[in-house]
C-alpha cells in the first residue's frame, strides 16, 4: 500500500451537482477519494489511502416522506438520528433496526443514512424482516465516470432493469458515491415483550432459539448471551412485537412452547428494550478496545459447534444474534487477530463468512478484513469495480486489494 | 407503433445448425436434446403468446455439471442461450430465436434438503414455486413468494424475474427470500454465492443476480428461506362503490400502522370475470373490491379485523364479507389467483405490471380507464394494492393485428403514466421483450449504460438472453 505523506485535502459538496464536480475533478487529476458519511464507521474495513477526503456531511435533507406509503428518501449525509426522530413522530421505523457502532469502535460523529447503506448495517430484527439491503428500494449515486445514476425508486415492487441498489448496499463506498437513498418503512410496534431463559449451554440455547423461530409467533429477535457477557448467568432472549393483545397472547404461548428448555421469564418492557439495544450495538465488546472484534455469519445450527471448536484453540468471548446465525467474537489482539485460525475453523462448519470489525489500522491493513473470495467471485468483483469505478477513484482498497 | 422487434439473426450460426446440434449431442443424451420441429414448437413462446420464434435447439440438462458443459460449448461456439424455467413469463422473457439454444431447467426438479432448524430448503432450480411449500406444509412451514402462476412457475424463473405475489406486502419478494444460489456462468464456470447463512460475503452479487432475467448466468440450485405458517389466516372482502374509496381505504389501513398479509384490489370488470369463473361469492353490485387477509390466532385476527373494518366503514364500505370456512377462503383466493386465466376465457389480453406510489392509485386507475377507452378497448384491473403493483388486463382479439397494436399502444401509455407518477415499468413480471423499448422512459442513457456495463461483466459477448431488457440500439459490451 502506498503511504502518501501529504495531508489529505477535504471536499464537502452540498448538492449532487457539487458532488459530480468533485468526482470529475478527481477523475481528471487521477486523484482518489475517501468517502465519509457521518464518520462513525470510518474504521470499518481496510484502511483507505486516498488523496482527498470526500465528506457528505453537507449533502443532507429528507427529500420525501409519505407516512401512508411507508417510504422515505434522504440525501446520503442526513443523520440517522434526524430520520429516526421524524419517523418516531409518525410511529414508524426503519425496519432492520440499524446499529450504532460508536461505542464498539470508539468513534465520534453521527451515523448517516448513506453510511448505513454502504455498510448494510442491520440489527437484531434482521432475522425477521431482513437487512438494510432488503429495505433499501432506491439509490442515486455518482459513478467513477462522474455520471449520476439512479436505480430502483420509491415503490416497493420494482424489477425494472438490473438491481444496482443491492449492489451499493454493503459495497462500503467502493462502487460509487451514494448521494440519496430511499427506504421502505414499517409501523413501529405498539408493544414489545421479551422472554428470557437462563443458564442454558450455547448448544441448548441455539436449539431453543431455532425452536422459537419455528413457531407462528413471529419472533422479531433471538439472541443468546453466554455467561459473563451481560452478567454472571447466560441469557437466552426472544423478542415479540405487535399489537398489545397479540404480544400478551404470544408471550404466554411461546413460554409454554419453550418449557422443554426451561422456565421462561418475562423482562420488563423497558429492561428488554435496553438489552436489545446493547445487543444491537455490540456494546458488550466496547471494552477493552485492544481486543479484536469479529462478526461471523453462518448457519444457525452450526454456530455453537463453531464457537466450541474455536474456544478449544483460542481465547474468545462471544455472543449470538439472529437465532445463532450471527456470532460476535472478541479475540486477542495479536498481529493476525486470530484470522487464520478463525476462518479455518469456520470452513469446517459449512457456509459462512467472517468480517474483522474492530482492529487497529495496521492490523486491518494486513489481515483480510472481509472473507476472501473464490477466484471466480473475485474476478466478478473486480469486473464490477471496473464497470462502476474504472479509474479506482472511490475508497481504494477498502474491501479487498484493488477493490 | 410497430410490433416488438427481435435482433437480426446470426446467419453463420444458423448455417452451422447441424454441427452445433452434433456438438450438443456429444454432451447430453438424446432425451435431453430437442431438435425436431414439432418438439421445438413447445418452446417457441411463453405466456406472451402473441410472439413466437423457434429455437435452434432445446437442451434440458440433468445436472449443474451437464448444464455447465452445454453453456461452455455454446460460449465457445458463440451461440446465444435463452434460459427457460416453466415458460410462464408474461413479458416474453423466455422467447427464443432461430440462432439461439434454449436451455431449460425442467429436469432439475428435485428438492435436495429441508432443514427446519436453519429454516431453509435447498432445491434444484427447476422445482416449481408451489412444490417448496408443498414439501414443508405438513410441518407447518411455507415458502413466502407466491406468484399467481406458482403451480407451474419454477424457482429459476422466480429468481430471474424477482417474482412477488399477493403476500409479499408482509413477506417480501424473491430477493428477500433467497439465501444462496449455485450458478453457471457464461463460460461454464460453476460458482456458489451465499449459502445457508444471512448476508453473503463480499459485494451483494445475489442482489444483482435476482431479477436479472437470465442475463448474468443460469441458476441451477437455490437455498431459500422458509417461514412458519401463521396459526390462522382469514381473507375479508370489502366492496366499495368506487375505486377511489377503495384506494383511500388502503392508504388509511397502512397509515394506521396495520400491515395485513395481503391487500388485493379488483375493479368491477375483474370481479365479474373472476366470479363467473371461481364462484367465490364476490359481490357483483360494487364498483371495486378489496381482499384483505390478516393472520394470527383467532384473537389476533379478530383484533386486526375490527380495526380494518372500522377504517373501511369510514371510507364508505358497502359490503363486508368475512370468510367463514377454509373452503370459502380457498374460493376467495382461487378467484383472485385465477384472474388471468379467467380473463383469458373472456378475451385475449395483455397484462401490464407497473408499480405506482400507493397514494397515486386512484388517479392511475382513472387515467388507465381513460387511456384504454381512448383506444376503444376494455380493461380489467386486478392488482396488489398494498404495494401499488398494478395489473391492468387490456382485453383485445389476438387475431386482429390492428387491435393487438392498439392494445400494446395502450399498455405502453399506461406504463409511461406509471413512471410519470413516480413508479416503474414492472413490479414483478420483468422487462423481457415486452417493455424493453420503454426502458428509456424510466432510465436515462447513463442509467442504462451503467446497467449494461454491469451486465457485460458477466456476459461480455451478449450471448445470454440477449434480446431482453435493454433496447436493441446502443448496447454496450464492456
Amino acid at each position: 500500500m502506498n503511504m502518501d505523506v501529504r495531508p489529505a485535502s477535504l471536499e464537502t459538496p452540498a448538492t449532487e451537482a457539487d458532488l459530480i464536480a468533485c468526482v470529475l475533478a478527481a477523475r481528471a487529476s487521477n486523484n482518489t477519494l475517501e468517502i465519509i458519511g457521518g464518520g462513525s464507521r470510518i474504521d470499518l474495513g481496510r484502511p483507505v489511502q486516498a488523496k482527498t477526503k470526500l465528506s457528505l456531511k453537507a449533502l443532507t435533507g429528507i427529500t420525501l416522506y409519505e407516512p401512508s406509503e411507508m417510504v422515505l428518501s434522504a440525501r446520503a449525509g442526513t443523520s440517522l438520528a434526524e430520520i429516526e426522530k421524524l419517523l418516531s413522530e409518525h410511529r414508524q421505523m426503519l425496519p432492520f433496526e440499524p446499529a450504532d457502532y460508536r461505542k464498539l469502535l470508539g468513534s465520534q460523529g453521527e451515523p448517516s443514512i448513506g453510511g448505513l447503506v454502504a455498510g448494510n448495517i442491520s440489527g437484531p430484527r434482521r432475522i425477521q424482516v431482513g437487512a438494510a439491503r432488503d429495505h433499501c428500494i432506491g439509490v442515486r449515486f455518482v459513478n467513477g465516470r462522474g455520471e449520476l445514476i439512479k436505480s430502483g425508486g420509491r415503490v416497493m415492487k420494482n424489477v425494472t432493469g438490473l438491481d444496482l441498489v443491492k449492489l451499493q448496499c454493503g459495497a462500503h463506498g467502493t462502487l460509487g458515491v451514494v448521494s440519496e437513498v430511499t427506504f421502505k418503512l414499517l409501523p413501529r410496534p405498539q408493544a414489545t415483550g421479551t422472554l428470557v431463559l437462563e443458564d442454558l449451554s450455547d448448544a441448548a440455547a441455539i436449539a431453543a432459539l431455532s425452536s422459537a423461530l419455528g413457531t407462528p409467533f413471529e419472533v422479531s429477535a433471538a439472541a443468546h448471551l453466554p455467561a459473563g457477557i451481560a452478567g454472571p448467568s447466560a441469557l437466552t432472549l426472544l423478542r415479540l412485537e405487535n399489537l398489545p393483545v397479540s404480544v400478551e397472547y404470544r408471550l404466554n404461548a411461546l413460554s409454554k412452547h419453550l418449557e422443554v428448555f426451561g422456565k421462561a421469564r418475562r423482562l420488563d418492557e423497558g429492561e428488554g428494550l435496553a438489552l436489545w439495544q446493547r445487543i444491537r450495538d455490540v456494546e458488550f465488546f466496547s471494552e477493552p478496545k485492544e481486543r479484536a472484534v469479529w462478526r461471523v455469519s453462518l448457519a444457525p445450527s452450526q454456530a455453537a459447534g463453531f464457537v466450541k471448536a474455536l474456544r478449544a484453540q483460542m481465547d474468545v468471548a462471544c455472543f449470538y444474534d439472529w437465532g445463532g446465525g450471527l456470532v460476535w467474537l472478541s479475540t486477542p489482539s495479536d498481529a493476525e487477530c486470530g484470522a487464520g485460525l478463525l476462518r479455518a475453523t469456520l470452513s469446517q462448519f459449512g457456509s459462512g463468512h467472517a468480517t474483522l470489525v474492530r482492529a487497529s489500522a495496521e492490523q486491518r491493513a494486513h489481515v483480510p478484513v472481509f472473507e476472501p473470495l473464490s477466484a471466480p467471485l473475485m474476478k466478478i468483483t473486480q469486473g464490477l469495480k471496473a464497470s462502476l469505478d474504472p479509474q479506482g477513484l472511490f475508497n481504494p482498497e477498502r474491501m479487498y486489494a484493488g477493490i | 407503433m410497430s410490433e416488438i422487434a427481435f435482433p437480426a439473426l446470426d446467419m453463420s450460426i444458423i448455417g452451422r445448425r447441424d454441427q452445433i446440434i452434433q456438438g450438443l449431442a456429444e454432451l447430453v443424451p438424446p432425451e435431453c436434446l430437442i431438435t425436431s420441429e414439432d418438439e421445438r414448437r413447445a418452446f417457441e413462446t411463453d405466456a406472451l403468446t402473441a410472439y413466437r420464434r423457434m429455437p435452434l435447439a432445446v437442451v434440458l440438462p440433468r445436472s449443474t455439471e451437464e448444464l455447465s458443459l452445454v453453456m461452455a460449448y455454446c460460449h465457445q461456439q458463440g451461440v446465444k442461450i435463452v434460459p427457460r424455467g416453466a415458460g410462464t413469463s408474461l413479458a416474453g422473457g423466455a422467447i427464443p430465436q432461430e440462432d439461439a439454444v434454449v436451455i431449460g431447467v425442467s429436469k432439475l426438479n428435485r428438492i435436495l434438503e429441508v432443514d427446519y432448524g436453519d429454516r431453509i430448503v435447498r432445491v434444484q432450480a427447476g422445482v416449481t414455486n408451489l412444490s417448496i411449500t408443498d414439501a414443508v406444509m405438513a410441518d407447518g412451514f411455507f415458502y413466502a413468494p407466491d406468484p399467481s402462476s406458482q403451480l407451474a412457475c419454477t424457482i429459476a424463473g422466480n429468481i430471474g424475474m424477482n417474482s412477488g405475489g399477493a403476500h409479499c406486502l408482509k413477506y417480501g419478494v424473491t430477493t428477500n427470500n433467497i439465501l444462496g444460489v449455485r450458478m453457471v456462468l457464461i463460460d461454464g464456470t460453476i460458482v456458489d454465492i451465499g449459502g445457508r447463512h444471512l448476508d453473503a460475503a463480499g459485494l451483494d452479487l445475489l442482489g444483482v443476480i435476482v431479477g436479472s432475467e437470465g442475463q448474468l448466468g443460469m441458476v441451477t440450485e437455490a437455498t431459500v428461506r422458509i417461514l412458519r405458517s401463521a396459526e390462522g389466516a382469514r381473507p375479508v372482502l370489502f366492496g366499495f362503490d368506487t375505486s377511489e374509496q377503495a384506494g383511500a381505504a388502503v392508504a388509511a389501513v397502512l397509515g394506521a400502522g396495520i400491515i395485513p398479509v395481503a391487500i388485493e384490489f379488483m375493479d368491477k370488470e375483474a370481479i365479474v370475470i373472476c366470479e363467473a369463473f371461481a364462484k367465490a361469492g364476490y359481490p357483483l353490485d360494487v364498483g371495486a373490491m378489496l381482499i384483505v387477509e390478516v393472520e394470527g390466532s383467532e384473537l389476533e385476527i379478530e383484533a386486526q379485523l375490527s380495526l380494518i373494518v372500522d377504517i373501511a366503514r369510514q371510507h364508505g364500505v358497502k359490503v363486508v364479507k368475512e370468510s367463514k370456512s377454509a373452503m370459502e377462503t380457498a374460493a376467495i383466493w382461487k378467484g383472485r389467483k385465477s384472474a388471468f386465466g379467467a380473463t383469458g376465457r373472456v378475451a385475449d389480453y395483455i397484462c401490464m405490471d407497473g408499480t405506482v406510489p400507493t397514494g397515486q392509485l386512484s388517479y392511475v386507475l382513472k387515467r388507465t380507464s381513460e387511456i384504454v377507452d381512448s383506444y376503444g378497448l376494455r380493461v380489467a384491473n386486478v392488482f396488489h394494492a398494498g404495494d401499488g403493483n398494478m395489473h391492468p388486463l387490456i382485453l383485445y382479439n389476438v387475431n386482429d393485428p390492428a387491435e393487438q397494436a392498439k392494445a400494446e399502444e395502450a399498455g405502453n401509455d399506461i406504463l409511461r403514466l406509471c413512471v410519470e407518477v413516480g413508479g416503474c415499468l414492472t413490479g414483478e413480471h420483468g422487462v423481457g421483450i415486452e417493455k424493453r423499448d420503454l426502458m428509456n422512459v424510466q432510465f436515462t442513457k447513463s442509467d442504462l449504460d451503467q446497467q449494461m456495463r454491469v451486465r457485460a461483466v458477466f456476459d461480455p459477448l451478449w450471448l445470454l438472453n440477449p434480446a431482453k431488457v435493454f433496447p436493441l440500439e446502443g448496447r454496450i459490451a464492456a
